[in-house]
């Protein structure tokens, strides 16, 4: 029983172990943790660590400068300015904990109970947390101090309160988001408490962010503490930073030297702080991209052993029409550092006849979207053509230059994409969306523009293409936001559209009108169409040939019926058999009428 | 949109009047010891009796906050006690410098920080490694110790500027700038580091967005879709850290007033908490609440008319 | 004939939303249907139909405003947390995605055993049902110590249902468990589903937008749209040869992965939709 609770405590606690080892180890971590421990240390030992008695006046040595026996010279009244330094640690760190401690209470809380059970609590949070941030610290921080005395550490714990909604702000957000979460659906089944949830599910999740932010806050807390010595707050006998500023500030003139220390002081336990924080947030920013990485590499090496059997390519007699595209052993690549390319599409081979619709199938990371959008000359970030030519009428557009492909964008080659609704900028209308390339690629005039996409708008199906074009994005349903992009494509005339997955993120109803409204205006413009999907219906409704590929080859291509009546590469038959029977099972005919009667 | 605007005027004066009606229920729920305090120790029951009588302190809680709340409402807020202008007049004289002062340095810091930022994003590179470290260090730094650094390096060992005092534009525009340039600087240099890292965060995110990819599909050059949408999309949040950043340089200003001798709203609240002028401290508690209100609630108008999702929440 | 494990009587079920005086949607109204031990219900519809409300609210997800939700004869409508904690054993739950379905934070044994741990189980027999239950979903001995990041969609959702299948329960709903899988991922998941059905006894409410997977799995059918159940039946029968305008538009629009086939169903479609059109008239 027991072993068992401690390992199902452990692994997480395993992991963020590993977390702060990271940050440990990376130079800049380890620097600004050690900083911020040394200065700790300081605050702690302060009483043996001291030269002097910072208190003790020595009126042999008054405002000196460096020396070797008082190393940061001394003030007015004779002391030791290096003594007065470290114990001002005490006074600085007990101060910023206390705020922290209390913005961290009170945050933490509200925002865990505003965010788990939403309602009441939602809006008390929310009110509270505006309010509180619609306040200039600084000046609530004297108004209290006007009524309620002049004590820093009164006023470090209402500046905390001050700070709540750092951590209420992300204490709700993260509670929300993982209150959505599926697994936390699937725990409720379970039969979980609610006390056994958010400490199991929710916690784990914002241990790190709420260490992160309590650096920030600390931060926060050290300089309003010191801007509010040097205003002259708290008591004059407290001996602290702040107070060694003021006296800094105040013989800036006669001995610049003693402004220095404390300034230098602060500014590397502020630094080392927000540095930490920083580090600490990359790496846990890291550890989750470095993950995904990692499975899709051995996605990829397991990929290699697998493609050996040799591509097939159908003979087609019957096609017509002149080649407008044609890609020969095409090679992808994103660059993962030093000079190595992890290849995501080796030798691609493919070609398009003028109004023809071809179909480029297969599963999720066979590089059938990255062919796609290499042949717009927009991979993401990091990806490159590595190999073989794309030519597309006469121009090799694996080797052109970004501004000549500026120019076959829009005009030549076109795009729709797959989701409908991020496809379009939520901040402009559907008109001005529509109207833009129009006048910028084909120069037409605003009465021409407007009219032109009227009337595309019109082609597509839209029933009232008039108040499509004055809607915004968020307006329009998925069904007509993906007719609105195939206008869009359409628009300026171009001899090729690629679409990737065009129809995948809508209902089937939805699917078969636009597969419609695409069929339609294919064979009215006579585009040539190069369709990236994964459903073989789709292929079957739209295509006149097929092209499959597996990890990042073409295997098969052919006419359509080539490829669906006598597919023959093994993954092309193994596709083909997965997909359900139309007349399979409904269980036997439903165990034949429940064994006929009943 | 109308809609949109009077729902957030109305929330905008319902946090004005829950921020006044705490703000002097706070200052004003211990008047006794007011009175003590600013008398002293000395003071009999008598001279606390008459003290209160003239300041108004015998009335109850809400006799003497409707009396306030309407004479505010007509740009009033009494007298002081402790300095012989009027609250109002005193505030409307030192307003102007901290809104000049506020002023310049968010325009100067909207500037930079978004060219910075959005270069930043775009081209990554050394531009984007320097927009990290600043933003770190502009983050870490407090403002006055900048000022320190500033008064130090321009005022002290070279000069060119004044250290202190302040002369207002329209006096001589020279002299103005010789006496506000540090201070300005001081109180850009915060807003700026961590502005311009939000605006490089918006903008990549806003990078990350299927459209922009669309768009360059369409035939638009890059150069347009960042300047048209990638822009317009990044605005919304870009805005509304504007928005915090303006609330935290009010804050800062304070403390740089009182470093610059400037005679501005900031350095006049640490007069008055430090005389216990209650009158006073309300008048500013008061005034940099609408300030930041009314800054907000223009923001929340700038960030509805570029995007039209706001309008709906 | 055989008791119903499970009875939804004129289901309803509104969402209210934030601003006072509005009213909310009504995301079910009024849905009736019912499960018998070991059968396969399917409840196929497009997105917005209210099949996953059904779902949520059979597992006590989703707030019911209306009718009857008898299991085994008891009414679990408005069930508190200790009788939910009851019902748990007999019912459980694979979703449809499964990125996020598993904490990305734990173990798989912490994933697989946090049901068990939930209904007191010791920790000793919960480890060797965990070892058991990767076994009955073909998962090597191994996984336990993983976590769910290192698996694959297939892989993942397999967990999904070791996870519904720790406490033996009764019914399992299952709410488009494979739509984000690939073609052959998602058919050897859903062989899977009917191999532990034959083996265990359990009965499932397969929730899909896919028809074809629908029919696939299924006894009996249930179309919905618009937060109502507009036929329903026999598997066959309304897979096949659907009687109700909708159904008849859904079957329709779904294409036949064939050519020939598709372009016969797509005259099919058009004479219906012509059809249609002219009785609308």
């Amino acid at each position: 029983m027991t072993t068992s609770l401690i390992s199902m405590l452990q692994d997480p606690n395993q992991k963020e172990r590993n977390l702060f080892f990271k940050v440990i180890t990376n130079p800049v971590g380890a620097f600004s943790a050690g900083m911020v421990v040394v200065f700790a240390l300081l605050a702690v030992f302060a009483r043996w660590l001291m030269p002097y008695d910072p208190t003790v006046s020595d009126y042999n040595a008054i405002s000196l400068d460096p020396t070797p026996a008082h190393i940061m010279g001394t003030d007015d009244l004779g002391h030791d300015i290096f003594s007065r330094m470290i114990l001002g640690t005490q006074f600085t760190l007990s101060g910023a904990l206390l705020c922290v401690t209390i913005a961290l209470l009170v945050g933490c809380t509200l925002g865990l109970l505003a965010g788990y059970f939403g309602g009441l609590w939602d809006s008390i949070g929310n009110w509270l947390s505006n309010i509180l941030q619609a306040l200039p610290g600084l000046v609530v921080l004297l108004a209290a101090a006007a009524v309620l005395g002049n004590n820093l550490y009164l006023a470090m714990s209402i500046y905390g309160f001050l700070l709540s909604p750092a951590f209420f702000r992300l204490m709700f957000v993260t509670v929300r988001g993982v209150r959505n979460e599926l697994y936390v659906d699937a725990a409720r089944v379970s039969g979980l408490s609610d006390f056994a949830i958010i400490t199991r599910h929710v916690l784990g999740v914002v241990r790190a962010p709420i260490v992160i932010q309590s650096g920030i806050v600390a931060s926060i807390a050290i300089s309003i503490q010191s801007g509010l010595q040097f205003l002259g707050f708290g008591s004059t006998d407290t001996i602290s930073w702040g107070s060694l500023l003021m006296d800094g500030f105040a013989n800036i003139w006669n001995h610049p030297v003693r402004l220095i220390w404390p300034s230098v002081g602060l500014a590397l336990l502020l630094v080392s702080i927000v540095l930490f924080a920083t580090t600490l947030r990359d790496e846990l920013e890291r550890a989750g991209t470095r993950i995904r990485k990692s499975t899709k590499k051995s996605l990829v090496s397991h990929r290699r052993t697998e493609a050996a059997e040799a591509p097939i390519v159908h003979i087609e007699n019957d096609r017509v029409g002149e080649e407008i595209l044609s890609i020969k052993n095409l090679e992808i690549g994103y660059l993962q550092g030093q000079g190595n390319y992890k290849v995501v599409v080796h030798d691609a081979n493919l070609s398009i006849n003028k109004g023809e619709v071809v179909g480029l199938v297969g599963e999720s990371g066979s590089g059938k979207t990255q062919t796609a959008l290499a042949l717009l000359g927009l991979l993401p970030q990091g990806g490159t053509i590595l190999g073989g030519t794309i030519e597309f009428e006469g121009v090799d557009l694996a080797t052109i230059k970004s501004k000549e492909f500026d120019k076959l964008r829009g005009r030549r080659i076109s795009y729709i994409p797959q989701e409908p609704m991020s496809n379009l900028d939520p901040s402009f209308t559907i008109g001005s969306q529509m109207v833009e390339p129009l006048r910028v690629v084909m120069g037409l005039s605003k009465v021409e523009a407007k009219a032109r996409a009227l009337e595309l708008l019109g082609m597509v199906g839209l029933p009232n293409p008039e108040k499509t074009f004055r809607s915004y994005p968020h307006e329009i349903s998925g069904g007509q936001a993906q007719r609105v992009l195939i206008a869009k494509a359409l628009s300026c005339g171009p001899d090729l559209i690629i679409a990737d997955e065009p129809t995948t993120a809508l209902d089937v109803t939805i699917q078969a009108e636009i597969l419609d409204v695409l069929r339609n205006l294919q064979k009215r413009t006579g585009v040539a169409i190069l369709l990236v999907t994964h459903n073989f219906g789709v292929v079957a409704d739209l295509c006149d040939r097929v092209a499959v590929m597996q990890n990042g080859r073409v295997i098969e291509s052919g006419g359509i019926y080539d490829i669906f009546d006598n597919a023959q590469h093994s993954y092309t038959r193994e596709l083909l058999g997965a997909i359900l029977d139309e007349n399979g099972p409904a269980r036997e005919a439903y165990e034949l009428e429940v064994k006929a009667g009943n | 949109m109308l809609r949109f605007t009077l729902r957030r005027f109305g929330t905008g004066v319902a946090l004005l009047f829950t921020i006044c009606t705490l703000a002097y229920f706070l200052l004003y729920i211990d008047t006794n010891s007011i009175a003590a305090g600013i008398l002293g120790a000395s003071a009999t029951k008598a001279d606390i009796a008459h003290f209160n009588e003239t300041h108004g302190l015998n009335l109850n809680f809400f006799e003497s906050y409707w009396n306030w709340l309407t004479h505010a409402l007509t740009g009033d807020f009494g007298a002081a006690w402790t300095f012989t202008d009027p609250v109002s007049t005193m505030i409307g004289q030192r307003l102007s410098v901290t809104l000049t002062l506020v002023v310049s340095s968010l325009v100067i810091v909207t500037i930079v920080s978004l060219t910075l930022g959005v270069l930043a994003a775009v081209y990554g590179g050394w531009i984007d490694r320097l927009v990290q470290v600043l933003g770190l260090i502009g983050f870490a730094i407090p403002n006055f110790l900048v000022a320190f650094a500033l008064v130090a390096e321009f005022a002290v060992v070279h000069r060119w500027f004044n250290a202190v005092g302040w002369t207002p534009p329209s006096a001589n525009f020279n002299d103005f700038l010789k006496s506000a340039t540090l201070p300005i600087a001081a109180i850009a240099f915060t807003g700026l580091a961590s502005l311009t890292q939000q605006i490089r965060g918006a903008v990549k995110d806003t990078l990350q967005n299927d459209y922009v990819r669309t768009l360059r599909t369409s035939g638009l050059s890059f150069r347009r879709v960042i300047l048209k949408h990638v822009l317009r999309n990044s605005a919304g949040p870009a805005l509304s850290v504007l928005g915090l950043q303006f609330v935290g340089m009010l804050g800062g200003i304070v403390i740089i007033e009182q470093i610059f001798s400037i005679p501005g709203l900031g350095s006049f609240s640490v007069q008055a908490t430090g005389l216990k002028d209650i009158p006073a401290v309300m008048g500013v508690v008061t005034t940099m609440a609408l300030i930041v209100i009314t800054v907000n609630f223009t923001i929340d108008l700038l960030s509805a008319a570029l995007n039209p999702k706001v309008r709906l929440a | 004939m055989t008791e119903k494990l499970l009875d939804v009587r004129n289901l309803e079920v509104t969402y209210h939303g934030k601003k006072l005086g509005k009213e909310g949607f009504k995301a079910l109204k009024g849905v009736s249907i019912d499960i018998r031990p070991g059968e396969t219900v399917g409840l196929v519809g497009e997105s917005g139909c209210g099949k996953t409300t059904l779902g949520r609210a059979i597992l006590g997800l989703a707030p019911v405003t209306g009718g009857e939700l008898l299991f085994e004869g008891k009414d679990i409508a408005h069930a508190n947390r200790a009788q939910r904690k009851e019902i748990a054993r007999d019912m459980q739950v694979v979703f449809q995605d499964p990125f996020t379905s598993l904490n990305p934070s734990m173990s798989i044994e912490q994933i697989l055993s946090e049901p068990l741990r939930a209904q007191g189980v010791s920790a000793s027999e919960a480890q060797s049902r965990v070892r058991e239950l990767l076994d009955a979903v073909a998962l090597p001995s191994d996984a336990g110590q993983r976590r769910a990041k290192e698996f694959s969609g297939g892989q993942r959702q397999r967990i999904a249902i070791a996870r519904a299948l720790a406490l033996n329960p009764k019914l399992i709903v299952a709410d488009e468990p494979v739509s984000a899988l690939d073609l052959s991922t998602s058919a050897r998941v859903l062989d899977l589903f009917l191999e532990i059905q034959k083996r265990t006894g359990v009965a499932y409410l397969f929730i899909s937008h896919d028809l074809a997977v629908v029919r696939h799995v299924s006894h009996r059918v249930a179309v919905m749209f618009g937060g109502e159940i507009v036929e329903w039946g026999n598997g066959d029968q309304v897979t096949s040869n659907p009687q109700h305008d909708y159904s008849k538009r859904l079957m329709m629009a779904s294409p036949v992965p064939h050519p020939r086939l598709q372009a016969e169903r797509r005259r099919q479609r058009e004479a219906l939709l012509a059809a249609q059109t002219q009785e609308a008239r």
